[in-house]
């Protein structure tokens, strides 16, 4: 099997690196994210008309009927209809609000859903979310340094850093609301992200114990190349059931599979390119990863 | 022999297998539109009568019904429908025909057969967001509870100052403690000493000021968290009473952190309603029992609540002393002499009134009123034929007790001559429940109509359907035979993860199948690495024996740490979120466990059963090799 030279293109895969996490982090510092209703609170109304809906008309019954800064968008048909109003408006003016949209309409309006959130909730939400996701980096990390070696756990949590930070960069950049399902999103990236990294470090760490030759620069390559199968194939199956998702599976878990699919894609490049990038970065050596020689029997095992 | 599972390990598989069909299988059972028919009050059993009556309601308009059942308790009955159309309708009829007293819920009754429920196995739940209904996310206001408590703590040391002739200035500052403020030291240490031995369960702070010797008394830590405590699990029995008279099947009422309380009712439309009896507030009412020879026009009679008296009653002057909202705490107890009673604190003006009340009537009897806001239901015919039901609140007022004053009352007293501890118990959570331990508000409010809820199955079924096929072709074409062993096992992984959220009663959510079609596309992942191990021991010049073996086991290593790790965030996800996050967290780690499973040992036991214990030329897992 021809060993691909990955590492030879470090320098120019850190550069892309570097400037998709400058091209993040400006977005979410000016642009920010388009936080959904479960982080900023206020109300969302969901109805669905009879026929299609006319959202001009949608937006001056509620102009008139005393919901001046409601959001009215079409979602998912052009009957669905998804009103926001935001923030200070409190827990009772769903109801009203569907009474308005009834009375200015001659069909009928269906309830789809009404949700209500008060801003304190969103608050401890956005706080406990980034809780969830510090516990999950770190508790990761003492796994990793434990089961393998302190650089390889960097190098982990580095990729998954960077995953992150992409993802939301993303969801900035394009302006896709931030919900409580794309925070569940953004931590199975942590996961799947997890998964593949783990995958090459397992390997990476096999060869520098199985290989003759030490320069850590090739062993990264051969181990890269051994693995680069299972990883397209896998991030190409997990793929295709998210593509599923994000076309059929409705508007409520669309932002789900977005965020899903771009941290599929941006987790396999970074386990290839950040985690082992950071591991040649670091000087991994083959001291790094000697079995502990322990007393006893079992030294007999290992001799040559 | 190189390959070849011990018989055990076969079954092993096998049984899990079977195992899981089991518990997954109730799934497979559509449910029966029923009606659920229970007593507004906990005390209105359920009895064939009843039944009877609610059955003619459906005759006599024509709905098919069929496998009634009261429950063991007489807690409730449960009526199935052939047609889930006629549901409302027959809702109305049944409603009408029982009058006011019984809630008729719409309910859906699973069908697995009883050999099946025997067994303990039973259909997944599922979620608001996939059947429709409301979410309530309460927030109990322990500040406002703790404020109470301290204010009771002002009073009674103003009090206590006040008999030991002890001159100073009394009352809370900013920061919510009790401040004291006196002109000599020796005042200051005679009121630290009441107040230590009144409140032991207080802190004093002692401070200086010039010309003033302060001293400042608050709760500790654990008191605070004490009342905060009580005022939540309080409110959590009151909501769950309340909650009882929507009538809703499988109410869901839990405190969530520090002071929420979620309440989620499935299949209500009219959230008005639903907040309305949430937030509903009973009440309290002290008043004297009238003199004989008192007039009419100042007199009312009112009847007792408890069974033990019914139809007694007592007229009641018309004068309300005072209401529940100044009854700061309620506790049972017992006296000197091992009789139950109930221990009342009111609050400053409670005690005011209460004393100003009590001072020229001792051995007059005072009677305590139990307000319950209720609703009467009246059919009404419209012109097009059509019937509608009109409620109109009203408030029931019964009488609770009327014990005869020993002596002037203050802010704190008890309730004698009382028949039993059960009585007092129930006095006194009836006195809390009368003045809600605390104030509680909507925090969070979602409702998912019917037909969404409807909707978001069939689309998750759909994508999990069709993520599922477009994994099956490329697997199959991609590994071959060893593809189809693979498939086989993500299947299996499917079952189990159902039966296993059955098992464990977890709630399965639109995230949660999201989870689901995640765990699809990742538990391939598992058997991606073992095959294309095998494929590289293959390269390598291994026999397809040697090859299937070693595969197997390098490959093994990675998986369990590749899944530990996601185990480990799963974890974190279940522990610290909520609602979606927490059940995408559910299925995402039953799923890893699942998947464990199924590709380790599953592929492997096809793999042998196919491959194993016999000559091999060449192995079908293609990528030309």
């Amino acid at each position: 099997m021809k060993v691909i030279n990955f590492m030879g293109q470090r320098k120019l895969a850190m550069l892309f690196s570097f400037v998709l996490l400058a091209v993040s982090i400006g977005s979410l510092a000016t642009k920010q994210l388009n936080w959904g209703l479960d982080f900023t609170g206020g109300t969302l109304v969901e109805v669905h008309y009879s026929e299609t809906a006319d959202l001009t008309a949608i937006r001056n019954t509620l102009e008139t009927g005393g919901f001046a800064g409601a959001v009215v968008v079409s979602f998912g048909t052009d009957r669905d209809v998804l009103i926001r109003l935001p923030k200070g408006y409190s827990d009772k003016q769903g109801a009203e609000l569907l009474g308005k949209l009834q009375d200015a309409y001659p069909g009928s309006v269906e309830l789809r859903r009404i949700e209500f959130v008060g801003p304190q909730v969103g608050d401890e939400l956005r706080e406990q979310g980034g809780l969830a996701m510090l516990l999950a980096l770190g508790l990761v990390m003492l796994y990793i340094a434990f089961r393998f070696q302190f650089k390889f756990a960097v190098g982990a949590v580095v990729a998954l850093i960077h995953d992150v930070v992409v993802v939301l960069g993303f969801f900035s950049l394009i302006g896709m609301e931030f919900d409580l399902t794309v925070l569940a999103a953004l931590l199975a990236v942590i996961g799947y992200s997890l998964n593949d990294t783990i995958v090459v470090s397992d390997r990476i760490r096999e060869n520098f114990r199985k290989l003759r030759k030490a320069d850590p620069e090739e062993i990264i390559n051969i181990s890269l190349t051994e693995t680069l199968g299972r990883t397209l194939v896998t991030s190409l199956t997990t793929m295709l059931v998210l593509l599923a998702l994000a076309i059929y599976g409705g508007e409520m878990i669309h932002g789900f599979a977005i965020a899903l699919l771009v941290g599929v894609a941006i987790g396999t490049y970074s386990s290839i390119y950040v985690a082992a990038n950071m591991l040649l970065t670091m000087g991994v050596s083959k001291e790094d990863l000697m079995i502990p020689v322990k007393e006893g029997v079992e030294q007999d095992d290992m001799m040559p | 022999m190189l390959n070849k599972y011990p018989l055990w390990k076969y079954l092993l598989v096998l049984s899990v297998l079977v195992l899981g069909l089991v518990y997954a299988a109730p799934n497979l059972y559509k449910p029966d539109p029923a009606l659920q028919i229970t007593g507004e009050s906990s005390a209105q059993l359920i009895d064939e009568d009843i039944m009877a009556r609610a059955l003619k309601a459906l005759e006599d308009e024509g709905i098919e019904h069929f496998g009634e059942v009261i429950d063991p308790q007489g807690r409730n009955g449960l009526v199935r429908l052939r047609d889930a159309e006629a549901q409302l309708v027959a809702q109305a009829r049944v409603s009408r025909m029982l009058g006011d007293g019984f809630i008729v819920a719409l309910n859906l009754a699973p069908t697995t057969p009883k050999w099946l429920s025997d067994l303990g196995a039973q259909p997944v739940k599922l979620g608001l967001d996939l059947r429709g209904g409301v979410h309530f996310k309460l927030e109990v206001d322990v500040d406002a509870a703790i404020e109470r408590r301290m204010e009771y703590y002002l009073n009674a040391t103003k009090r206590a100052l006040r008999e030991e002739r002890i001159r100073g200035y009394v009352n809370l500052d900013k920061r919510g403690r009790l401040e004291t403020k006196f002109k000599s030291e020796s005042l200051r240490e005679q009121a630290r000493a009441i107040v230590a031995e009144n409140h032991p369960e207080l802190v004093l702070d002692r401070q200086d000021e010039e010309g003033s010797w302060n001293l400042y008394a608050n709760m500790t830590e654990a008191t605070r968290k004490e009342i905060a405590d009580y005022a939540v699990s309080q409110n959590l029995t009151t909501l769950r009473n309340r909650v009882n008279e929507l009538g809703v099947s499988e109410p869901l009422v839990q405190r969530q952190g520090q002071n929420r309380i979620v309440v989620e009712l499935a299949g209500i439309q009219d959230t008005a309603e639903a907040k309305r009896i949430l937030g509903k507030v009973a009440n309290l009412e002290f008043r004297m029992v009238a003199k004989l020879e008192a007039p009419q026009s100042e007199k009312q009679r009112y009847e007792y609540r408890s069974a033990d008296r019914a139809g007694m009653s007592e007229w009641l002057e018309r004068s309300v002393i005072l209401t529940g909202e100044r009854v700061s705490n309620a506790q049972a107890s017992f006296d000197q002499n091992g009789r139950p009673n109930v221990q009342i604190s009111l609050d400053s003006e409670g005690g005011t009134a209460m004393s100003r009340a009590t001072r020229n009537n001792i051995k007059r009897r005072m009677g305590v009123l139990f307000i319950e806001r209720k609703y009467r239901t009246r059919y009404e015919m419209q012109e097009d034929g059509t019937e509608i039901a009109i409620k109109t609140p009203y408030d029931e007022k019964k009488l609770l007790t009327a014990p005869v004053i020993q002596s002037a009352l203050g802010a704190q007293f008890q309730i004698t001559g009382l028949d039993s501890p059960m009585e007092a118990s129930e006095l006194a959570l009836m006195l809390r429940a009368g003045a809600l331990a605390a104030p509680i508000s909507f925090v969070e409010e979602r409702t998912v109509g019917p037909s969404l809820g409807a909707e978001n199955i069939r689309l998750g079924v759909k994508s999990v359907q069709i993520g599922l096929a477009l994994v099956v072709i490329f697997m199959v074409l991609y590994y071959r035979v060893f593809g189809v062993a693979a498939v086989l096992a993500l299947s299996a992984n499917l079952v189990l993860l159902i039966a296993f959220m059955s098992i464990i009663g977890a709630t399965l959510t639109l995230p949660g199948i999201a989870g689901i079609v995640l765990t699809v596309g990742m538990a391939v992942d598992a058997n991606v690495l073992i095959f294309s191990r095998i494929r590289e021991e293959l390269r390598n010049g291994l026999s397809p024996q040697m090859a299937i073996h070693a595969g197997y086991e390098r490959a093994v290593a990675t998986i369990l740490d590749a899944n530990i790790t996601t185990l480990i965030v799963a974890v974190i996800l279940y522990a610290v979120g909520t609602g979606p996050v927490k059940g995408f967290a559910v299925t995402l780690s039953v799923g890893i466990v699942t998947s464990m499973f199924t590709a380790i040992l599953g592929t492997r036991a096809i793999t042998n059963l196919i491959y194993g214990g016999r000559r091999v030329e060449k192995l079908s897992i293609g990528g030309g090799v």
